[in-house]
């Protein structure tokens, strides 16, 4: 025992350098972004207070920001769910060659630069750009739509560029469910749709409630997608902390917006994480 | 034997094959377009170009910011991988063979840069830096990128551990090799596929950062996607395809090296 005892020390010790380095590097941080969101001015003169909490919540464009940002996340991750789940079903019903391909295109994009990613985005969806020119040459549309600058563009390029943090949990799942049970399922006069929708997507959830975590986190703090397709006119919460933080030097302001919205990713998280818990304790007891 | 047509397994089949295609080519769609337009003959950025050549990758030449910035990008991003690999499969061996709830604890403190919005970090610790008095340098760029890349380092190392068998460490600590040996000569070649995914994520993550970099870095310090960035929103100058479309190819050549050496794919999930 004394020995096991001598090991669980030394073994810790491994664990030393980089809990040292997050506590120096990324605890200190953020609670010194906590401090200045209570300070009460913004020359940083040491009283403290909610005042810069009282200002961002108490105008209501900053509010309707969040708003929108927390919205968006919303939306595209709804949009990256519907459009991938069918990939990730498709993965775990073909060969293992044809899986490994479609995984190898799953992946690419999450290892391409994202700015690389957006920048195309913009070549496509620009006024004189493939989509607007299809929909014009279709007859849908007589005159180019408004893609880039609006929240239906982010919402598109979102869904491309965070694909993959939604399909690769879900083909995990899907992967360990038994494909007996789904053959039970129709072996007792299920149809099709049927044994999809009580067996595989339930018993799929888990990886669901991850995909939707890694996604959303990832579209609500997009920078360089929200503000190279948003442009200037549309702001969410990303650009409007770096607005404050750096163009208006305002820190105790930026700190609090910064404070407000990651609680409310977290919170969101949180609910999830908290949903996920209670599917899983229904599904396995 | 039942021999007529399943149509519901049919429709079934079909609605999900129509949407896996269609999330196929817009997933493959913007590396296509960028791969073209990076061989455009023209001025101006338009899809599909009217002629094609090599003159935007000719330009890259003399791009001499540019150039710049790519190099300080690869600087950073070789910084933070070799001390995100080397701090983080430490904690992934002190961590998986613990079961305790401060190791629990200490894996979700060490992922949780994962979770939360990058860009407040960032700004977090350029108040921190600045504070202590430390200007923007490759130092602190390099330190903001460790927090954030190495928690990929660490997943895909104590997904490798999971996998590695207790009893061949077991063996040869009890056939009298020392820990350092056992580490070098047992652990180490089982769960290396697993370290060199995660090295190569944390390196692609690093060179790609955006919200840590925007707030750690300074003029003279300026990272190859925030330039590429302010180029693409600022004039659309067409060098910014050329130089998307090194980046493509660079990370198309990495991956499937990274594809035959260690099997990446399966560690990114």
């Amino acid at each position: 025992m004394a020995n096991a005892t001598a090991m669980r020390a030394h073994e810790w010790q491994l664990a030393l350098p980089l809990a040292l380095f997050f506590a120096l590097f990324f605890a200190a941080p953020l609670l010194l972004l906590i401090w200045i969101s209570f300070q009460a001015d913004r020359q940083m003169t040491g009283g403290l207070g909610l005042a810069q909490y009282v200002a961002f919540l108490g105008d209501r464009l900053n509010l309707q920001v969040l708003i929108d940002t927390l919205l968006l996340g919303v939306k595209a991750t709804c949009l990256c769910l519907v459009a991938g789940y069918p990939l990730a079903w498709l993965c775990t019903r073909v060969s293992a060659r044809f899986q490994a391909l479609l995984i190898f295109l799953i992946v690419l994009p999450i290892v391409t630069s994202v700015v690389v990613r957006t920048f195309a985005w913009i070549v496509i969806l620009g006024r004189r750009g493939m989509v607007n020119e299809a929909i014009v040459a279709l007859g849908l549309s007589s005159q180019p739509l408004h893609l880039l600058f609006s929240e239906t563009g982010v919402i598109i390029v979102l869904t491309q560029v965070q694909m993959p943090l939604m399909v690769l949990p879900l083909i995990t799942a899907l992967q360990r469910i038994d494909p007996n049970l789904a053959n039970a399922s129709s072996a007792l006069g299920a149809g099709a749709w049927r044994t999809f929708f009580k067996i595989t997507l339930p018993l799929s959830m888990p990886g669901v409630i991850a995909g939707i975590i890694l996604t959303y986190t990832a579209c609500v703090s997009a920078f360089v997608t929200q503000s190279l397709i948003g442009g200037s006119r549309l702001l969410y919460m990303p650009m409007l902390i770096f607005q404050q933080a750096m163009d208006l030097q305002n820190w105790p302001f930026a700190a609090a917006a910064s404070m407000l919205f990651t609680v409310s990713v977290l919170l969101i998280v949180g609910l999830l994480v908290a949903l996920s818990r209670s599917r899983a304790a229904q599904l396995y007891g | 034997m039942r021999t007529s047509i399943d149509w519901e397994a049919l429709s079934l089949k079909a609605v999900f094959g129509l949407i896996s295609l269609i999330t196929i080519f817009i997933l493959v769609a913007p590396t296509v377009v960028i791969l073209i337009l990076s061989f455009t003959g023209e001025e101006a950025l338009r899809f599909p170009p009217a002629s094609y050549s090599l003159r935007w990758y000719a330009a890259l030449l003399d791009a001499n910011e540019l150039q710049d910035a790519f190099v300080i990008s690869i600087k950073v991003a070789a910084i933070t991988t070799l001390v995100s690999v080397v701090l983080a499969v430490a904690a992934a061996l002190a961590i998986a063979r613990s079961r305790s709830a401060f190791a629990r604890a200490l894996e979700t403190l060490f992922m949780s840069p994962l979770i939360l919005p990058a860009l407040a970090f960032g700004f977090a610790s350029l108040m921190m830096f600045s504070l202590m008095g430390l200007r923007p340098s490759i130092m602190t760029l390099s330190i903001g990128h460790i927090i954030v890349c190495a928690p990929f380092v660490l997943r895909t190392t104590l997904a490798s551990l999971a996998q590695l068998d207790p009893a061949l460490t077991d063996c040869s600590t009890s056939l009298g090799a020392s820990d350092a040996y056992t580490f070098r000569k047992i652990t180490l070649p089982l769960i290396s596929r697993g370290v060199i995914s995660g090295g190569f994520i944390a390196f692609m993550a690093s060179f790609d950062n955006v919200p840590v970099s925007l707030f750690l870095q300074d003029t003279r310090t300026q990272v190859l996607p925030i330039y590429l960035w302010d180029i693409i929103q600022n004039q659309l100058d067409s060098r910014a395809a050329s130089a998307c479309g090194v980046i493509v190819i660079m990370t198309i050549i990495l991956m499937m090296m990274m594809e035959r050496v260690a099997g990446f794919s399966r560690f990114i999930k």
